[in-house]
C-alpha cells in the first residue's frame, strides 16, 4: 500500500475525535493509552448505537409477536449478517458468544466431546493465550484426549519442524492455534497451517482475538474450521464475542448449554435441538451488545483494513526502534510478520513498578505474564510490560512512552 | 493519624530496601517457613524465621517481586523481630488495614511500616505489599500446628 493512500485513507485526528475516552486525564495527566489488546476504547457510533437500541428499539429477541421484538430481532441479526460479511462466512455459520474464552470452550466440549475420540490429539502452541490452553486441558482431563504442545523458535514463529514432529504418528484431529500472539505480536501463517493440518487429516481452530483487530480476517481463504473473536478488542461492547465454525461441523456438533432459543421442540421426557447458530445461543443473548459489535465493524469497515494494517505497522516499526535505543529495554519477540502489540522488559526493575510508575505519568499499559504464564516461562521472563496499539494510537504517545521509562529508569537510581 | 499521598510510594526508604535488602537471604536452620505467592502476577515470597524464647530471633525472605513486595517483605522483618505470635497477627491486620485505608496507624510498633502506606491509592498493588505478611502468618500457623500435634 503506498503512503498517499495511507494520507488518504488515515485521518488520525479526526479518528482520535471519535473516541470520547481519549480526552480524559489521568493523575491530571494527558491519558495515554497503550492497553488496547486487552480491551480497546469504543468509538462515539458503537456508544450512540447502543444508547439507541436501548432508548427506541429494545425488546428481547426471536419471541415478541410484536413491533418492538421483531425491530429488535431485526438489529439482532442485522449484527449477524455484518459479522458473516467481516469474516467471508455464511451467517448460519456465525454463533454469538461472550467472548474468546466462551467460544474456545464451547468448541471443546462440544465438537471435542462428540468429534474427538479419546485416543484422538489436540495440538496447542507454546504461544497460547490461557483460553486456548485450559479448555484444551479440561478436554483431556474429562475426555482423556491427549494435549501436545507444538513449539515456538526463539523467534517466536511456529516451529514447523516441531509441528511434523507432533503430527507424525497420525493420530492429532484438531490444531488450535492464536492466529497472532498477544505478547510476541507473530501474526501465524495461518492459511499454511490450515493446509498442513487438513493434510493430515485434522481441524483448525483459530484464536483470532487480536488478529481481527489488525488485519482483514477471510475464513474461506483461510480454510479455518473454526474462528474465535471478542468485540471488546475490536473497539467493540465486552459481552459479545464470536464463533465461527463451518456449517457442516456445526450441524454435526451438539447444544453447548441447554434453554430457551437452541431447541426445535421439548416435550418433559426430551428435546429436539434447533439448527446452527441457535443452537449453541441458549438463553437470552446479549442483545444490545451484539448490535454494538455490529457497529463497531461498520466503524472500522468505515477506516478499512489497507489503513489500519499501515498505520499499525508504523507505530510499531517506530515502538521497536524507539525502545531499542534506551539502555536496558529488551522488547519480546522478533517475527517476520508482526503485529501491534511490543512486550519488553526493563532491566532490573519489575514490571509492575513499571507500570505503577507510568500511570502516574498518565501512560496505560499491561504488566504481567499476560495471561500467557507458560509462554513468559518458555521465554524465560517473570514478567513483561507491554505496549499495545489501536487506530487512534499516534507515533507522540510511543515517544511519551519513551520518556516515560527513562524517568522509570531515574527512580530506579539507572 | 496520617493520611498517605500517591508521592509517597516510591521513596527512597522503599527504594533502598528493594535495591538492597537487610533480611533478604536463605535460613538453614529454621523453625518455621512458609510461601506466598500471586498466581496473578508470579511474585513469590519464601519466608523463614527462628525463635529465641518464644520471640521471633531471626526472619530471613527470598522474595521475587516488584519493588514493594521486596521492600514491605523486608521492613517485614524489621517489624517482626523480637514479637511473639499474637504480637504478630496483630501487627498484620493493622498493617492489611493500613494498605486498605491509605491511613497510618498511631503506634510505635510500626516503625518504617508506614512507608507503605502509599500502596493504598494503587488498589491493583495491595497484594504485592501483603504477600509478605500472608507468608509469615502461614509460617507461624505452621509451628503452631507443630506444636499443638
Ligand atoms: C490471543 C488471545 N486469546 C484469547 C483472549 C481472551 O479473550 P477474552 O478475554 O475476550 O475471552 C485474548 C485476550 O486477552 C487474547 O489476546
Amino acid at each position: 500500500m503506498s503512503a498517499a493512500v495511507h494520507q488518504v485513507g488515515f485521518d488520525i485526528e479526526r479518528i482520535r475525535a471519535d473516541f470520547p475516552i481519549l480526552t480524559e486525564r489521568v493523575h491530571g495527566k494527558k491519558l495515554v493509552f497503550l492497553d488496547s489488546a486487552a480491551s480497546a476504547q469504543k468509538p462515539r457510533s458503537v456508544i450512540d448505537t447502543m444508547v439507541r437500541t436501548m432508548e427506541t428499539r429494545y425488546a428481547n429477541v426471536h419471541r415478541g409477536l410484536h413491533w418492538l421484538s421483531e425491530r429488535c430481532s431485526d438489529d439482532y441479526e442485522a449484527a449477524r449478517d455484518k459479522v458473516a460479511a467481516f469474516l467471508n462466512a455464511a451467517r448460519e455459520e456465525i454463533i454469538f458468544v461472550r467472548n474468546t474464552t466462551e467460544g474456545i470452550n464451547l468448541v471443546a466440549q462440544t465438537y471435542g466431546r462428540s468429534a474427538l475420540k479419546p485416543s484422538d490429539a489436540v495440538v496447542v502452541s507454546e504461544m497460547e493465550h490461557h483460553a486456548n490452553l485450559v479448555p484444551w486441558q479440561m478436554l483431556r482431563d474429562q475426555h482423556g484426549i491427549d494435549l501436545r504442545i507444538v513449539k515456538i523458535t526463539d523467534a517466536g514463529d511456529v516451529d514447523f519442524d516441531d509441528l511434523e514432529r507432533v503430527f507424525t504418528d497420525g493420530r492429532v484431529r484438531l490444531l488450535a492455534i492464536t492466529h497472532m500472539s498477544n505478547v510476541l505480536g507473530t501474526y501465524t501463517p495461518v492459511a499454511r497451517l490450515a493446509a498442513f493440518a487438513h493434510e493430515r487429516g485434522a481441524k483448525i481452530l483459530l484464536d483470532g482475538a487480536q488478529a481481527v483487530v489488525h488485519r482483514a480476517v477471510d475464513v474461506k481463504a483461510i480454510d479455518a474450521d473454526f474462528y474465535v473473536f471478542s468485540g471488546h478488542k475490536l473497539y467493540g461492547p465486552s459481552g459479545i464475542g464470536v464463533l465461527f465454525g463451518k456449517y457442516a461441523l456445526l450441524e454435526a456438533m451438539p447444544p453447548f448449554m441447554g434453554g430457551g432459543e437452541m431447541i426445535r421442540s421439548v416435550s418433559f421426557a426430551t428435546s429436539t435441538w434447533a439448527d446452527p447458530p441457535f443452537r449453541f445461543e441458549a438463553g437470552t443473548p446479549a442483545i444490545v451488545e451484539a448490535i454494538g459489535l455490529g457497529a463497531a465493524i461498520d466503524y472500522v469497515d468505515s477506516i478499512g483494513f489497507d489503513a489500519i494494517s499501515a498505520h499499525e505497522r508504523r507505530l510499531t516499526d517506530h515502538a521497536l526502534a524507539t525502545l531499542a535505543t534506551i539502555d536496558g529495554v529488551t522488547t519480546l519477540g522478533r517475527a517476520q510478520d508482526r503485529g501491534g502489540v511490543v512486550a519488553f522488559t526493563l532491566e532490573g526493575i519489575h514490571a509492575h513498578d513499571v507500570a505503577t510508575l507510568l500511570d502516574k505519568q498518565g501512560i496505560a499499559v499491561r504488566a504481567g505474564h499476560h495471561c500467557a504464564e507458560p509462554l513468559t516461562r518458555r521465554l524465560g521472563v517473570e514478567s513483561t510490560a507491554r505496549a499495545s496499539f489501536g487506530v487512534y494510537t499516534t507515533l507522540d504517545e510511543i515517544d511519551a512512552l519513551a520518556v516515560g521509562l527513562r524517568r522509570v529508569q531515574q527512580v530506579f537510581g539507572r | 493519624m496520617n493520611i498517605a499521598t500517591t508521592e509517597d510510594l516510591y521513596q527512597s526508604l522503599i527504594m533502598d530496601r528493594a535495591r538492597s535488602p537487610r533480611h533478604a537471604g536463605r535460613l538453614d536452620e529454621f523453625d518455621a517457613e512458609a510461601e506466598g505467592d500471586n498466581p496473578m502476577c508470579g511474585d513469590r515470597v519464601h519466608v523463614r524465621l527462628r525463635r529465641e524464647g518464644g520471640k521471633i530471633g531471626i526472619l530471613c525472605h527470598e522474595t521475587r517481586g516488584c519493588a514493594i513486595c521486596i521492600s514491605a517483605a523486608d521492613l517485614m522483618g524489621d517489624a517482626a523481630i523480637g514479637k511473639a505470635d499474637t504480637e504478630i497477627h496483630d501487627l498484620a491486620d493493622a498493617f492489611e488495614a493500613m494498605i486498605v485505608t491509605g491511613v497510618i496507624p498511631d503506634r510505635l510498633d510500626f516503625l518504617d511500616l508506614r512507608a507503605l502506606a502509599g500502596v493504598h491509592a494503587y488498589r491493583s498493588r495491595h497484594r504485592c505489599a501483603t504477600l509478605p505478611w500472608q507468608a509469615l502468618r502461614a509460617a507461624i500457623g505452621k509451628t503452631m500446628e507443630l506444636r499443638h500435634g
